[in-house]
């Protein structure tokens, strides 16, 4: 049995961040959390930049998809 | 070990922080019962059936190293000694990594061997295999549990949590999906922790960065205008002499304690035995070279940032503790005056992540050399393969409940520095097992006497060379401030292993050749060291050798634009 693809969970995981980390940074950031975060709502910067990786990710396991081009031996056990 | 002083940090976190963290834990447990579908097999287990990408072995060869004691330990060196710290991340990595792959790894990889002690007693037999096994074991097991304690020490001071019960959550975290997925879980854990550990550093360095006013910023800021600069470092060696201080770096920390560390620690090299290729394993650790290379960008210069704006920082910085926080106090510091709920949860994560991976990484080589190595070659052997995954799952068992106890130990010292000492001497032990491998490797005539004698004989040497200098033992025959003992210690071992493993070899008897194929280098073939560049080994950009110089170059540059 092969081992899943860890991209697919990466992509998983940022994707749910960067999504939380958006609604927060658009919906519910206070005055006081900016003024924090020397104005920067980085909430917002940093869900933005969760998503792009997320994506990147599942673009990559879609496109490239594991094993498909593995033709070689499994190891022989000692 | 005073990780964390007695100042207040209690982080803000509110309800969507922990739900983050709690999203982190579900996605981790999910790895591990997902991981264990893979299993059939004790080599599956223990070694992921040698199939993973070199990425992601790359990544988690890098990780397994991002514990928290590190994070903790090297923005603290940022905070203090500034841009002097670079050198733990370049000159005391990145040359002994590429060396690994390029060097070491064919002999690694290319003989099959499951671990490096088993490499250890193919070359040398069973004394200095046995030396090398037990002692590998007993250190994992103690740094799983200085790992942990410290893990507890901070969820203690940042979220107020007990430490008996942070120190059986992670143990029991750890311990689920090390012995569900064994070491695919593992690995995959570390490479999903390496980017919430990016995740958690980067935000806290940008919106650092705009505080200070960037760059420029820091350097109008800095008064001691010399921790802008890498070289002579002579306040983190301890060397006043600025030529001694760059000598003794160069071979003190960038020749014997790098190449020990990196080239010997199974920890490391695990990963990249797991790689499914010889040139997957080759690249393993020069993957993870570049990483290492870049990361002091979010590590040290927040804490430098860190002393220009954290009030308490600052203050320490002049000389004055009346507030009680510590070097190993500026993340925290950090996280809690920039970093508003949400982004906040993550930093979270990303240090809990850390520590846990950290653990993970101990109880997953701990099982490899236990199984293999103790309990197959000396307790029971010849038994069915389905016998030897179940000790291996019973030795993750059995590695987390004694790193549990060696935490309640070392916190019932009240935290005490022996735990520390105890790091601080295995790190030593490094040294003398990298002169006997090199040796070994390239000098067919060095015997099997001459490899446990020498191991031995170096060994003595470090603990020696640290006994008379360091100052609570009470015998303070050398006066070495800073990390100077450690590197005189690491290189006097070196030398005398070589000396005595030299002068050992000569009256006693070699190995023949027969028994030696795969393991010295003028008795392996030059194919079996190659690597093919085929199917998913091929293209120029796969290559060991160009991305290695790639990194080496990388680094120097680096190295010029902070000098």
């Amino acid at each position: 049995m092969r081992l899943f693809d860890l991209r697919l969970i990466i992509a998983f995981l940022f994707g749910v961040y960067g999504v939380v980390l958006v609604v927060i940074g658009f919906g519910f950031t206070t005055d006081e959390d900016l003024k924090k975060a020397e104005g920067v709502n980085i909430n917002l910067w940093a869900g933005i930049a969760m998503v792009v990786l997320a994506a990147v990710f599942a673009a990559w396991a879609t496109l490239r998809p594991q094993f498909a081009d593995t033709d070689k031996e499994p190891l022989k056990e000692l | 070990m005073s990780i964390l002083a007695e100042a207040d940090l209690r982080l803000d976190a509110g309800p969507i922080d922990y739900a983050l963290l709690l999203i982190y834990f579900v996605v981790v447990l999910g790895i591990g019962v997902m991981a264990r579908r893979s299993v059939s097999s004790s080599l599956d287990f223990l070694l992921s059936g040698r199939s993973l990408p070199a990425w992601v072995t790359g990544l988690a060869f890098i990780s397994a190293n991002l514990g928290a004691l590190e994070l903790m330990g090297m923005t603290a060196n940022g905070a203090q000694y500034g841009m002097a710290t670079v050198h733990y991340y370049w000159i005391g990595a990145i040359p002994a990594m590429v060396f690994l792959g390029l060097v070491m790894m064919p002999f690694y990889y290319g003989s099959k061997v499951r671990s490096v002690p088993e490499f250890m007693r193919r070359r040398f037999g069973k004394p200095a295999h046995l030396v090398n096994a037990i002692s590998f074991a007993v250190a994992q097991i103690l740094i799983a549990g200085i790992n942990l304690f410290a893990l507890a020490v901070i969820i203690d001071a940042l979220l107020g949590w007990p430490l008996p019960v942070s120190i059986c959550v992670a143990a029991l975290v750890v311990l689920a999906y090390t012995t569900l997925g064994g070491l695919s879980a593992a690995i995959y854990n570390e490479v999903l922790q390496f980017f919430v550990i990016v995740a958690a550093l980067a935000p806290l360095t940008i919106v650092g960065l705009i505080k200070v006013g960037g760059w420029q910023g820091i350097v109008e800021k800095v008064t001691d205008k010399e921790q802008l600069s890498a070289w002579p470092a002579t306040e983190l060696t301890g060397i006043e002499h600025p030529v001694w201080s760059v000598i003794g770096l160069v071979f003190g920390l960038g020749f014997v304690l790098s190449f020990g560390y990196w080239t010997t620690n199974f920890a490391e090299v695990q990963r990249a035995m797991s790689a499914k290729s010889m040139s997957a394993a080759k690249r393993t650790p020069i993957i993870g070279a570049y990483p290492k290379a870049l990361i002091p960008a979010i590590i040290i210069i927040p804490g430098i940032i860190a002393a220009l704006i954290v009030p308490e920082m600052a203050q320490l910085k002049a000389g004055d503790t009346s507030s009680g926080v510590a070097y190993n106090d500026v993340l925290p510091l950090l996280m809690r005056d920039l970093l508003p709920n949400g982004i906040l949860g993550i930093a979270i994560t990303g240090l809990l992540a850390s520590f846990m991976a950290g653990v993970a990484a101990n109880v997953s080589s701990f099982n490899t050399v236990f199984t293999y190595d103790l309990w197959q070659d000396y307790i029971k052997k010849d038994r069915p393969d389905e016998y030897y995954l179940r000790v291996g799952r019973l030795a993750t068992v059995g590695a987390c409940v004694l790193a549990i106890g060696t935490a309640f130990i070392a916190a019932s010292l009240g935290g005490s520095n022996i735990m520390d000492y105890i790091q601080a001497l295995f790190s030593f032990f490094n040294a003398p097992l990298f002169a006997t491998f090199i040796l070994g490797m390239f000098w067919k005539r060095m015997t099997p006497t001459a490899g446990w004698v020498g191991l031995l004989a170096g060994t003595f040497t470090a603990i020696f060379i640290y006994a008379i200098s360091e100052p609570s033992f009470g015998i303070e025959l050398l006066e070495l401030p800073g990390q100077g003992a450690s590197f005189l210690g690491a290189g006097l071992a070196f030398v005398v292993d070589i000396v005595v493993s030299f002068a050992v070899s000569l009256v006693t008897r070699p190995k023949p050749d027969s028994e030696l194929g795969g393991l010295v280098y003028s008795l392996t073939p030059k194919e079996d060291r190659a690597h093919s560049t085929t199917g998913d080994d091929a293209g120029w950009y796969r290559s060991p050798a160009l991305l290695g110089g790639g990194v080496l170059a990388l680094t120097t540059v680096l190295y010029f634009i902070f000098a």
